[in-house]
């Protein structure tokens, strides 16, 4: 394995080159959404210069390539994450769509009353609302995983939370509010003995771990384009095969039909059957030439500087006086998340002073209330890395939150 | 936009309003109650006043929050206590406009402190944490002038 060349990296994000507020920019809000590289703003362009027309449709050459390359890249997309095949990668607007899809299209027929969905306290919102709504339409029952002092899933819980009324287990992969890495196969297997459905939300498992779908164990495994490289608006469900056939569309329209009657349709297959209306074929072309662009990294480069970077960030950042970190102490069990708060100064303020000297971080409750109520805080600051940050840049994250303490001190 | 110096958004009264704010606490004899909250950042505060005759006769606050909104609603609560009723919304209106970047309040003594405030107009992102207050206040004349005592 050789060292990541960062600066050769660097270059490829034409965004990252620019100042704000007369300070060169350091982005540390990569949980939120990362920048593009050339190749990804390249493959759109091209897309939509050349090929642009609609899929599955046309007769004519234009058609015949839109279709060639929105499939290819769920070919990419597949075999990125080691699907057993293409046709188990559904494309979706993003994490947050692929869940309610499993909500709304597998919750239907597998969800009764007294039935219980178990979550954590640590699920983002996009992991939690969708089933608040079906538990609701159902008079099934959420119960909740607890987390300890360091962000780390309570799993002494487990046998008594896993039963046999447990439909579906639905877990973060990694934690967005506080880096957490869980323990996804031994909780999977745990679950699988109760009969549960486990769904993953991998909206930043999929960034910063090597995804092996089969190795997991799960049935769903949900995640975005735009946290990996990706443009927004658009990302996947993977899912079992068996278990997309045996559930019923969630949205109806043109694409997802294979004959319509007046009173009755019938469905397209896998993975089409849950692809209404046109799609988001550009996007889709974008995230396929994102995944195409992380693949041609040594991974175990980037996992080895990222994980370098954020034992600098843990040590620079936590010798600043009045800092306390959220999550996990231990690297093993922790992503590129770093969640802060510093003194009595709110996380806005630290949020407004970083951003003057050109550092982009997140202040807020990171879609993770839950999270924020278990450590009794109303918001936090959180720094997100990705493989182009720099030790350089953690160091202008220490000088920022200086000047926050030369304000608020 | 380039974004201007700090010093024109954290002046030294606002971090002492921030740090040892004026009437915070509970206030037994409220009249009115208004709970207001932004949910993108969580800011949150409880705006208690006891109106009496027209006048707003004691006024106190219970929140947490930003500097910015927690240093806006202590500056509001100074300066509306004993305030006739009319008095206390055109005060909001005049906050409301400094906020959109009209500098007449700015030099209004009248403004009392919250005069502080007017370089957050500069910073659009933070302008709905100084309304927080004001918002609360506006709410509670508004419910109290459709007839409903509580």
């Amino acid at each position: 394995m050789s060292a990541l060349d960062v600066a050769a990296l660097r270059k490829q994000f034409p965004a990252l080159h620019q100042e704000v507020n007369g300070k060169s920019l350091v982005y540390l809000d990569n949980a939120a959404t990362s920048q593009k590289p050339q190749a990804v703003l390249d493959a759109l362009s091209h897309y939509y210069r050349a090929d642009n027309a609609n899929v599955h449709r046309g007769i004519h050459e234009l058609s015949r390539r839109a279709t060639e390359a929105y499939e290819d890249a769920r070919t990419k997309v597949a075999r990125y994450i080691n699907a057993a095949e293409p046709a188990e990668v559904v494309w979706t607007r993003g994490t947050t769509e692929a869940i309610n899809l499993v909500a709304n299209a597998w919750g239907a027929d597998n969800i009764r009353e007294g039935d219980e969905i178990l979550l954590s306290v640590m699920e983002h919102h996009s992991n939690l609302v969708p089933w608040q709504l079906l538990a609701r339409r159902k008079g099934a029952t959420l119960r909740y995983i607890e987390i300890d002092d360091e962000g780390r899933l309570i799993l002494d819980d487990l046998p008594t939370l896993l039963t046999e009324r447990t439909k579906l287990l639905a877990l973060t992969h990694v934690s967005n509010a506080l880096g957490t890495i869980t323990p996804v196969k031994e909780i999977v297997a745990a679950a699988k003995k109760v009969g549960a459905v486990v769904l993953l939300d991998g909206a930043q498992g999929a960034v910063h771990t090597r995804v092996d779908v089969r190795d997991l164990g799960a049935d769903f495994y949900a995640f975005s384009g735009h946290k990996m490289c990706g443009p927004t608006g658009i990302g996947a469900l993977w899912g079992r095969r068996a278990l997309l056939e045996a559930m019923q569309p969630w949205q109806g329209g043109g694409e997802m039909i294979e004959f319509v009657e007046r009173d009755m349709s019938t469905w397209a297959e896998v993975p089409h059957k849950f692809e209404a209306g046109t799609p988001n074929i550009g996007g889709a072309v974008g995230m396929g030439a994102a995944v195409d662009f992380l693949t041609s990294l040594d991974r175990d480069a980037v996992a080895a500087h990222e994980h370098d970077l954020m034992a600098y960030a843990m040590e620079r950042v936590g010798a600043v006086p009045g800092i306390h970190i959220y999550g996990p102490r231990s690297l093993d069990e922790r992503s590129a998340v770093l969640s802060f708060t510093l003194g009595d100064a709110h996380p806005h303020d630290i949020s407004t002073i970083l951003d003057s000297e050109g550092i982009a971080v997140r202040a807020g409750h990171h879609c993770a209330q839950l999270v924020m109520k278990r450590y009794g805080v109303s918001a936090t600051a959180r720094a997100s890395f990705y493989l182009y940050n720099t030790t350089r840049e953690v160091d202008r994250l220490v000088d920022g939150l200086e000047a926050v303490r030369g304000i608020f001190g | 936009m380039e974004t201007p110096p700090l010093n024109s958004l954290y002046q030294q009264l606002i971090l002492e309003h921030y740090r040892s704010p004026k009437n915070k606490g509970e206030l037994p004899d409220k009249t009115v109650e208004i709970h207001m909250r932004n949910p993108s950042c969580g800011d949150e505060i409880r705006l208690q006043l006891r109106l009496e005759d027209g006048r707003i006769a004691d006024a106190k606050f219970i929140g947490h929050g930003c500097s910015i909104s927690q240093a806006a609603v202590s500056m509001m609560t100074a300066l509306i206590k004993g305030r006739a009723i009319d008095e206390a919304g055109a005060l909001a209106e005049k906050f409301k406009a400094m906020m959109h970047g009209d500098e007449a309040p700015a030099k209004d003594r009248a403004m009392g402190d919250l005069r502080a405030l007017a370089g957050v107009s500069k910073f659009p992102v933070r302008v709905k944490c100084a309304l927080l207050g004001f918002d609360a206040l506006q709410e509670a004349l508004k419910k109290t002038s459709a007839g409903d005592p509580h």
